[in-house]
């Protein structure tokens, strides 16, 4: 397991990737529903290409942290940057188009689609002819609607889904629709993949399955997960960095080792041990 | 597994391009022997019209998933366009006509565009309203615009009059033709995709980058557009626009026949077009008490629709040929497969 630096801020990073700047920077950011406060003085960095996680008890804000980065919600306070550039203004598509892909807690598939024509959907920013080519089906059109389809089939043989591709999306049993998912986000090109409870519903083979995928989608593409998730053999086994989040605020920030030997996070999980 | 069989891009196109000549050719065989009677030659072409109208209305509600009530307004205003265009320029004949065609087709897409930009901004039901209202805003400018103006211009309640009568079945069968695969090419291509990702689920399209108020808009400009061609083609078919011919009424009829024919099949749409356009002849040659009930008959066919098999008819199945003779060579040739396995293990 790599070795946590601290930065010059409160940030941890892994040391792999504490020379080089972060590719997402959270500063004091919070979100008020009305007079709820969901989320509040948030603080993260996440290098290029650690595998960080996000946990903490039901209702603690970490889809919402989620949202706030996808600006999905514009946050009240504070400033994500994103690769040192500042978001302020932008939207979803732009957060997307700079390099932020996720997905979801309840899954949002294209589910009356191909699985094929998920992934496509996915890939298309990467495709640039307009709708005139497309139309008159221009040379451009065929260039590109080929290169796309041999990208999403390479992406879909990362799951070994790539005899599904014909099947429609919304028939997938529940875990393949999950890494469906998955492989849609990568479709974007991504520098920071964001993936919500990606295991589950799914049973301890598969997130066994999972894990190593998540592992060798960080190595094979170069880029940084950060993964909500209440499976903690996943979290323990695969993330450098955890992140535990309650009441919307940051209670923790270490390695795995440290924050299972963390008091605030026993607390937080299983309450207090009772006096005397 | 065995692999199958599948047919290239290139022999596609001609496969279908061939059948489409096939059925032209057919058309105009009819037609000069006089097998098609001129009366029958005149449904004809109102199907062709309506074709248009709900394979256009199709990408809205279908392929979009949007329920937009103003469908007759955009023809109006196509239908209109084309009708002063023609009336007002010198050319005659079939080259005005087919310019008057396309500009139907751009201003009602330029409509489509002031009105897609605000309703879209909108769901469902308010959707709906907002595109009802703006169908009866163009029936009504249409009808008291020349008092305003203070000349003649739409011609008001008593129509535009003199429209010349170019519509004809080759004119008719070219435009359909040309929108089914204008449609057909737009929606098998990353453009089409973001409309059905749109569709299928707001939220994550966005999160694939799919910029969602232009793709809508794209769509809506698009189901403008070929709306106006129809209307165009409508106005030089009677020669005479009136402002009421394009009521709320007209929109509804055009809803129907995609949700009956199943919304989002292309298939559908002209299925349901060609039989709700005979239907009504076919019941006044019956007898006009019956033709004059047939709104009625229309609910009551929507209705058990709904019932029974709420996706439409076809759903979203979508008709290929090319899918159906591959089928054909590849249960050919899994029997040829089963054979030689059977031969092998003797």
């Amino acid at each position: 397991m790599s070795k946590l630096i601290p930065m010059p801020s409160q940030y941890l990073m892994t040391e792999r990737d504490v020379d080089k700047v972060p590719i997402l920077e959270a500063r004091h950011l919070g979100i008020d529903f009305g007079g709820l406060t969901a989320v509040d003085d948030f603080n993260i960095a996440v290098g290029r290409t650690e595998i960080s996680a996000l946990i903490g008890p039901n209702g603690a804000g970490k889809t919402t942290v989620f949202n706030l980065l996808t600006k999905v919600y514009h946050p009240t306070r504070g400033t994500i940057l994103l690769d040192t550039k500042d978001t302020a203004g932008m939207n979803t598509v732009q957060i997307n188009q700079a390099g932020v892909a996720r997905t979801f807690q309840n899954i949002r598939l294209f589910k009356d689609l191909t699985v094929l024509d998920n992934v496509l959907i996915g890939l298309h920013n990467s495709m640039n002819c307009h709708l005139g080519e497309s139309i008159l089906r221009l040379p451009r059109y065929w260039k590109q609607e080929k290169e796309a389809k041999e990208r999403a089939l390479e992406l879909l043989s990362i799951f070994q889904m790539q005899d599904l591709a014909k099947y429609q999306a919304g028939a997938l049993p529940y875990g393949a629709q999950r890494r469906l998912e998955i492989v849609r986000a990568l479709g974007t090109n991504p520098k920071l993949l964001l993936l919500d409870e990606p295991a589950a519903g799914m049973n301890p083979s598969e997130t066994a399955g999972l894990m190593e995928n998540i592992r060798k989608i960080r190595d094979s593409f170069h880029i940084a997960i950060m993964l909500i998730e209440h499976d903690m053999n996943l979290v323990m086994g695969i993330c450098e960095v955890i992140a535990v989040l309650n009441y919307g605020k940051i209670i923790a920030k270490g390695t795995p080792e440290e924050i299972q030997a963390n008091p605030a996070v026993i607390e937080a999980y299983l309450g207090k041990k009772k006096e005397g | 597994m065995r692999q199958r069989i599948q047919i290239p891009m290139p022999v596609r196109y001609l496969i279908n391009g061939a059948l489409v000549v096939l059925l032209f050719l057919l058309g105009q065989f009819l037609i000069a022997n006089n097998i098609i009677s001129s009366y029958f030659q005149k449904i004809l072409l109102q199907v062709g019209i309506y074709i248009i109208a709900a394979v256009s209305l199709n990408v809205a509600t279908g392929y979009l998933g949007q329920l937009p009530l103003g469908h007759a307004g955009f023809m109006a205003v196509g239908g209109y366009t084309a009708g002063i265009f023609m009336k007002s320029i010198p050319l005659t004949g079939l080259p005005a006509f087919v310019l008057a065609i396309i500009l139907a087709g751009i201003v009602a897409g330029i409509f489509g565009v002031i009105i897609g930009i605000p309703a879209l901004r909108l769901k469902g039901d308010y959707l709906a309203i907002i595109t009802l209202g703006f169908g009866e805003i163009i029936r009504v400018v249409l009808l008291n615009i020349d008092s305003v103006l203070g000349f003649k211009f739409t011609g008001g309640a008593a129509g535009l009059m003199g429209i010349p009568k170019y519509t004809s079945f080759p004119v008719v069968f070219i435009c359909v033709a040309v929108t089914c695969l204008f449609i057909h090419t737009m929606m098998k291509s990353r453009h089409g995709r973001a409309i059905l990702a749109i569709r299928e689920n707001e939220i994550a399209a966005e999160a694939c980058g799919i910029h969602t108020t232009y793709y809508k808009t794209m769509a809506f400009v698009a189901s403008a557009f070929f709306a106006g061609v129809s209307g165009a083609l409508f106005a030089s078919y009677l020669g005479l626009l009136v402002p009421g011919d394009f009521g709320f009424m007209k929109s509804i009829e055009i809803l129907v026949m995609v949700v009956l024919g199943g919304m989002g099949s292309m298939l559908g749409s002209v299925l349901a077009a060609t039989v709700l356009t005979i239907v009504p002849f076919a019941l006044q040659s019956i007898s006009q008490t019956v033709a004059d009930y047939r709104m009625v008959i229309y609910s009551v066919l929507l209705i058990i629709v709904m019932i029974f098999k709420p996706s439409g008819l076809l759903g979203t199945y979508d008709f290929s040929l090319t899918r159906i003779i591959e089928g054909l060579i590849n249960r050919a040739g899994i029997h040829d497969g089963v054979a030689r396995k059977g031969e092998k293990s003797k």
